[in-house]
């Protein structure tokens, strides 16, 4: 195709209760191709039970070069993480 | 064993199978890698329907024929395959139109089907009917696509279904397998769909802002074995394996 069309995002959630996740991306003309194509190229082994498409210019992306100013101060903050508590060992899945 | 059965299953199944070879033929060759993944998926489909079409004409059958054999093993003369599905894929717009030429019959026949007092196909039928409602889903959305796209794309599928056009009218042939099969109560009665099918296709034409083809004359013979000169290569291509390698197993 000598015109491409635009590309879209796709995010399917598998199970009922679990959240929608990003799958991956495909071309398609509009939404509701998108909607069909997503449907055949990530649900067809029975992946999915929701799909949400949204067009990838629409979303706004964090700068890569910004990473040490975003992500890094949280580092050295250990005590944001709840490790400093003694779980009694009835408690599962913490 | 029941003649009649038997033939009216390779009448629904041959359909299905050819039309999914030609659909292979396009497994890597798509115009994009979406469509190419969904016609493939088509593809798949009607190989898993028509599975369930030859595993039981091979126990109505009763002998050493199986699913494999019935499917791969005939001579030309003898697959009853209407001549619409063994159009080439000359370009995108014949696959779209051949498609929807075919799912929209096909999705009427299958809604009747679940009505046979024959348990085995009423169940076939209804686990096919999820499948050939996507088909039919996809086809009529890329017919509107097309119809109402560039110019280029307009003047293609116009051209495609003028073309085939003269294969529809087969559709709707009764073989005498059929008529005894309609009889029993287990068989659709195909001419009852005939003015819905083609008040449904003319309405899709029209919001593709496309002509519906004026035609009085069309072509007919794959009912009776009796195809188009494409036919020979499907097979020749089909056949390979089994021929090459009579009895292989994956």
């Amino acid at each position: 195709m000598k015109k491409e069309w635009p590309l879209w995002e796709v995010f399917v959630r598998s199970k009922n209760g679990l959240e929608h996740r990003h799958f991956g991306s495909l071309h398609a003309a509009d939404a509701e191709m998108a909607l069909e194509n997503a449907r055949d190229v990530y649900t067809r082994r029975n992946e999915g039970v929701s799909i949400w498409v949204v067009e990838s210019k629409n979303i706004t992306a964090s700068n890569p070069e910004h990473n040490a100013e975003l992500f890094e101060p949280a580092q050295d903050k250990v005590y944001r993480h709840p490790t400093f508590y003694d779980l009694p060992d009835e408690i599962k899945h913490m | 064993m029941n003649t009649n059965l038997y033939n009216y299953l390779l009448g629904i199944a041959d359909n299905s199978l050819i039309l999914g070879q030609r659909l292979g033929e396009l497994c890597g060759h798509g115009p994009s890698l979406e469509t190419d993944i969904a016609l493939t998926n088509i593809s798949l489909d009607l190989f898993g329907q028509v599975r369930s079409y030859y595993q039981y004409a091979a126990k109505v059958a009763g002998d050493n024929r199986d699913e494999d054999t019935i499917a791969m093993m005939r001579p030309e003369r003898e697959y009853v395959s209407v001549l619409l599905v063994e159009q080439p894929n000359t370009d995108f717009g014949y696959v779209i139109a051949r498609q929807f030429l075919f799912d929209v019959y096909h999705y009427m026949f299958l809604t009747e089907l679940q009505n046979s007092k024959d348990e085995t196909l009423a169940a076939i039928a209804k686990k096919s009917i999820k499948e050939v409602s996507y088909h039919v889903r996809f086809s009529s959305d890329w017919i509107k696509r097309l119809g109402d796209g560039t110019e280029e794309s307009h003047a293609r599928i116009q051209n495609a279904i003028n073309d085939l056009w003269t294969y529809t009218d087969e559709l709707f042939h009764q073989t005498e397998a059929d008529k005894e099969m309609i009889n029993e109560g287990v068989g659709v009665d195909t001419s009852k769909l005939k003015e819905q099918y083609y008040k449904h296709i003319s309405e899709v034409l029209n919001e593709a802002t496309l002509e519906v083809p004026d035609l009085k004359y069309f072509q007919k013979g794959g009912k009776q074995g009796v195809h188009t000169e494409h036919m020979g290569y499907i097979l020749t291509e089909l056949q390979y394996m089994q021929r090459a390698y009579p009895n292989m197993s994956w």
